[in-house]
């Protein structure tokens, strides 16, 4: 019995009904006296009297205590309401009304019923009369503070009428629910306040305290025995007057709220077009509570503040947060202007008995564009980076369908990331549209903050993938393979290694797996390569430039591309050797004195190797359709190296044209047969051919046993050139001395040349070959785990 | 589709646990608690650099007989669980990472609402109607 739950509202009453009972202040009230007449002022006849006596415990205890009191009062209520007087009914009946008290006092307390029932018809009127307006106005002021202060400055007959009268307005406002609900929600309400002229704001239940406590401290002054005296207009006019003089800062906030909840609820009563539309009015008040809180009008409010405005209108917490769900349209945990009045709007439309809609209501979405304008800028950017980035990527693509290799792993990146982006756009889109489906820029706005901040760095990695491929595509728009010397010396070695295996294994082998994989070994070929090369700079003058890098998509029909690949693996290794192959395919060994003269020249002097290069580059141009021919491949691998040079592109061509023609061969192990006729052969492999004829095939011979037994040949072979560039760092030093050492010199170097050529070649070869070895295990994966890594 | 999605706290209680088949939820709750052993594993396994190296997508924790269990941890230890079907073998790794992903977006959301208090039951519609959109749909 003692739980006994009152809305501030009934607390207030009911101590009121105490005091002024409880004259001696001694906190407990005789039953006789004042508190039987006041029972008997219930109209309720003196059997249910005795019973709500018995039933509250003060004939157990012989005094109505506080609490037996209240709860005699509750009882009196339950009994006036025709309920069955039950202990349990006491906090289960939430749509009580006050007690009734018929004191034939004074003309007031007479008023007061009279009021009493008029209210009671008039509880869930609609349009209010426009005195009942102010009433209400002034009642509704009272949402956290009771009559108290308005009763002070009302001395006797007024401020009894003025306390009572007020503290039922101080209860909420929901006079929808009455209507609506008969056994209340969680709040309690009024029907029928004791001069209560309109519905007041019924707060929810667990607000009364401060109410009540301001309410009881207050009330002494007021102690009088017509408490229940009300007056019809009169107290309602003069009550206007107190509440703004005697109202706290702290409560200016909640009477204008509530002012404008009154106002607001007449006229969605009387229009009732759209219940979310906010009034000009409504608007008004709510920019006026934003400026309280925040003084910029564009400004934003931080959550804390908004949390600790909003909580004081009382409601549960969870419906606060499902209104800021609705209401923070953009996320980002702070409220604009448009969002902070729909969420006031919310605010008191489920102060006025309104649920809450699933979705933010059209009349409140906020209008991004026109207060919104910080908020509006930022949205398109990030949608738009979002979308340029896919379109970006597309067009790279479709210049690269030919060679899919290298732009498999890219691709295949930039379109999870582009799964990214859309999953976060469409996620963002998903979360904001519950609240409507109209949201016209809002998707962006929601997206603005932590799109923005996910999308970035995905966007900045597919800008920069973009930017790789169409680097590479822009810089070498004709041929990618000739590109591909270039870059893959010029890129990083991990680069280049993701675009060599692209190159080599050509084919449009799928699986970017199998390219990252492919790379390692390929790379740290091409990287022992190319340290050799670098291990021979004085010798050679490595004069190639950095390559650009390495084209995703420099492969194309199969068999050219595995040529191409071959000539491109050469070409990381073609840098090393400047000039050596310069070879046109079918040009006789007659001119290679000559060329290979300029390389010689080429390493001493540049320029000297330029016409030779551009001059055979023309020639090596047809020998470009080749590529099939796979059985040169050893023997053009030998001559890949050539083509280093300023041109890249040259070298390309050079080892292409190399690789392709027998010829190439035949001029190479003419060169390699003259190289060694002219100075001491430093490499057994450079002794092996002798004559022409044969060394070719036995070269290949060779080169295929060689390339068989896999890797370890390669450090064999490195260790030949290891060999031989050792010799070589003493050549610059005798260039300087005599025209024979000179020569000799240059002889040697040039066996060197012809000596790494042979060596890449071979090991092109066997990279070829671990390749397609690689296709084909990847293939039968690929026919036995369907799809699986896609 | 997940058939249970779960949100556990830094102090390892639950924040948000739903799984689709609402009879059998006992089921899944216990399962969701011992993928916890599992998630503590995997983000005490990376010492060094705490948050920076460490993935926020744990990956499959574990898997039984009947399904799945997938563990996603945030830079605040908050968890997110997911238990799919294991015959529902169509669903990739993208997928379950997409879904994670959502998961941490509209978690983020509801974080974001100053009257939610943090190690609260989440109650947001919002984050119950991500949810919905990626549980088992046959019911």
């Amino acid at each position: 019995m003692e739980s006994l739950i009152l809305s501030d509202f009934e607390q207030k009453y009911y101590s009121e009904l105490f005091l002024s009972c409880d004259v001696d202040n001694t906190k407990k009230v005789a039953s006789n006296g004042k508190v039987r007449d006041l029972f008997r002022a219930a109209q309720l006849s003196n059997e249910v009297v005795h019973q709500i006596i018995e039933l509250c415990g003060a004939t157990r205890l012989g005094h109505f205590g506080r609490s037996q009191f209240y709860i005699a009062l509750k009882l009196i209520a339950l009994a006036q309401s025709g309920l069955p007087l039950r202990v349990e009914s006491l906090n289960s009946v939430r749509d009580l009304p006050l007690p009734r008290f018929v004191m034939g006092k004074n003309e007031q307390e007479t008023r007061h019923t009279v009021m009493y029932t008029d209210t009671e018809n008039q509880g869930p009127y609609l349009p209010r009369p426009p005195g009942r307006v102010q009433a209400k106005k002034v009642s509704a002021h009272e949402m956290i503070q009771p009559c108290v202060p308005t009763v002070e400055p009302q001395p006797d007959t007024t401020s009894p009428v003025v306390s009572p009268h007020q503290s039922p307005p101080t209860s909420p406002h929901a006079w929808r629910k009455h209507k609506r609900q008969a056994s209340g929600g969680n709040v309690d309400r009024q029907p029928s306040v004791p001069g209560v002229v309109w519905p007041p704001f019924r707060e929810a239940q667990p607000g009364p305290v401060t109410g009540e406590g301001m309410w009881s401290a207050h009330s002494p002054p007021p102690v009088q025995e017509s408490w229940v005296s009300f007056t019809d207009t009169p107290p309602s006019s003069t009550l206007p007057m107190h509440p703004p003089s005697a109202q706290p800062d702290s409560t200016t906030v909640r009477t204008v709220l509530s002012a404008m909840i009154t106002n607001e609820i007449q006229r969605q009563t009387s229009g009732y077009d759209d219940p979310w539309k906010i009034t000009d009015e409504q608007r008004q008040y709510y920019i006026n509570q934003f400026k309280t809180i925040q003084a910029d009008l564009t400004g934003l409010i931080p959550g804390s503040a908004a949390k600790e405005f909003f909580t004081k209108s009382k409601l549960p917490i969870l419906e606060l947060s499902h209104i800021w769900e609705l209401s923070d349209f953009d996320k980002d945990g702070a409220l604009t202007l448009d969002e902070f009045c729909a969420a006031f709007h919310l605010v008191v439309a489920r102060k006025n008995g309104y649920d809450l809609p699933e979705k933010l209501p059209e009349s409140l979405m906020p209008k991004l564009i026109d207060l919104d304008d910080s908020a509006g800028v930022p949205e398109p950017a990030p949608e738009v980076g979002f979308s340029a980035s896919p379109v970006e990527v597309t067009p790279n693509k479709s210049p690269s369908m030919p060679s899919l290799n290298q732009n498999w792993p890219e691709l295949n990146q930039s379109n999870e990331q582009w799964e990214t982006f859309s999953e976060r756009s469409s996620s963002s889109q998903t979360l904001t549209q519950f609240d409507s489906n109209i949201a016209p820029a809002d998707p962006d706005t929601a997206i603005v903050h932590p799109v923005a901040i996910r999308m970035t760095p995905s966007k900045i990695h597919m800008q920069e993938m973009e930017l790789k491929r169409t680097g590479s595509d822009h810089t070498h728009p004709t041929s990618p393979l000739i590109v591909k010397p270039p870059e893959l010396s010029d890129e990083t070695k991990l680069a280049a290694t993701i675009k060599f295996p692209g190159t080599t294994v050509g084919d449009g082998y799928s699986s970017s797996d199998s390219f990252t994989s492919d790379q390692e070994p390929i790379s740290s070929a091409v990287n022992r390569q190319r340290s050799h090369s670098g291990t021979s700079p004085e010798g050679l003058k490595v004069v190639a430039p950095p390559p650009p890098p390495p084209r995703p998509h420099t492969t194309h029909s199969r068999s050219s591309s595995l040529d191409m690949n071959r000539n491109f693996a050469a070409v990381p290794a073609g840098p090393q050797q400047p000039g050596v192959v310069a070879f046109p395919p079918a040009v006789p060994p007659r001119p290679l004195p000559t060329q290979t003269s300029v390389p010689h020249g080429h390493r001493s002097v540049e320029g000297d190797g330029l016409p030779a290069h551009t001059s055979t580059s023309p020639q090596q141009m047809p020998e470009q359709p080749n590529f099939a021919d796979f059985s040169q491949f050893q023997a053009f691998a030998v001559d890949q190296p050539a083509d280093d040079g300023e041109k890249p592109s040259d070298s390309g061509q050079a080892e292409r044209c190399a690789e392709t023609t027998g010829t190439m061969r035949t001029a190479k192990t003419d060169i390699q047969s003259e190289d060694r006729n002219a100075t001491t052969v430093n490499s057994a492999k450079v002794s092996t051919p002798l004559a022409p004829p044969p060394k070719p095939v036995r070269r290949r011979l060779k080169s295929e046993d060689e390339l068989r037994p896999d890797v370890e040949d390669l450090p064999q072979k490195s260790n030949v050139i290891a060999t031989v560039l050792a010799t070589q760092p003493s050549i610059p030093r005798s260039i300087g001395k005599d025209k024979k050492a000179i020569q000799a010199s240059i002889r040697r170097n040039k066996e060197t040349n012809t000596v790494l050529a042979r060596l890449n070649s071979e090991l092109q070869q066997q990279l070829k070959d671990l390749l397609e070895e690689r296709i084909s295990l990847e293939v039968q994966l690929e026919q036995l785990r369907p799809f699986s890594h896609l | 589709m997940a058939v249970c999605i779960a949100v556990i706290a830094k102090e390892n209680y639950p924040l948000y646990i739903r799984s689709v088949p609402t009879q059998g939820e006992l089921k899944f709750h216990y399962t969701v608690h011992t993928s916890l052993d599992v998630v503590e594993e995997k983000i005490s396994g990376v010492g060094k650099a705490l948050a920076d190296q460490r993935e926020l997508y744990l990956g499959l924790l574990y898997p039984t007989e009947d399904y799945k269990v997938y563990g996603y941890v945030t830079n605040s230890k908050v968890k997110f669980v997911i238990v799919v079907d294991s015959s529902n073998t169509s669903l990739r790794d993208n997928e379950i990472r997409s879904m994670f992903r959502k998961l941490h977006n509209s978690f983020t959301d509801v974080m974001c609402n100053p009257f939610y208090n943090p190690g609260d039951p989440i109650q947001s519609k919002a984050f119950d109607s991500i949810v919905s959109t990626m549980m088992v749909q046959a019911f």
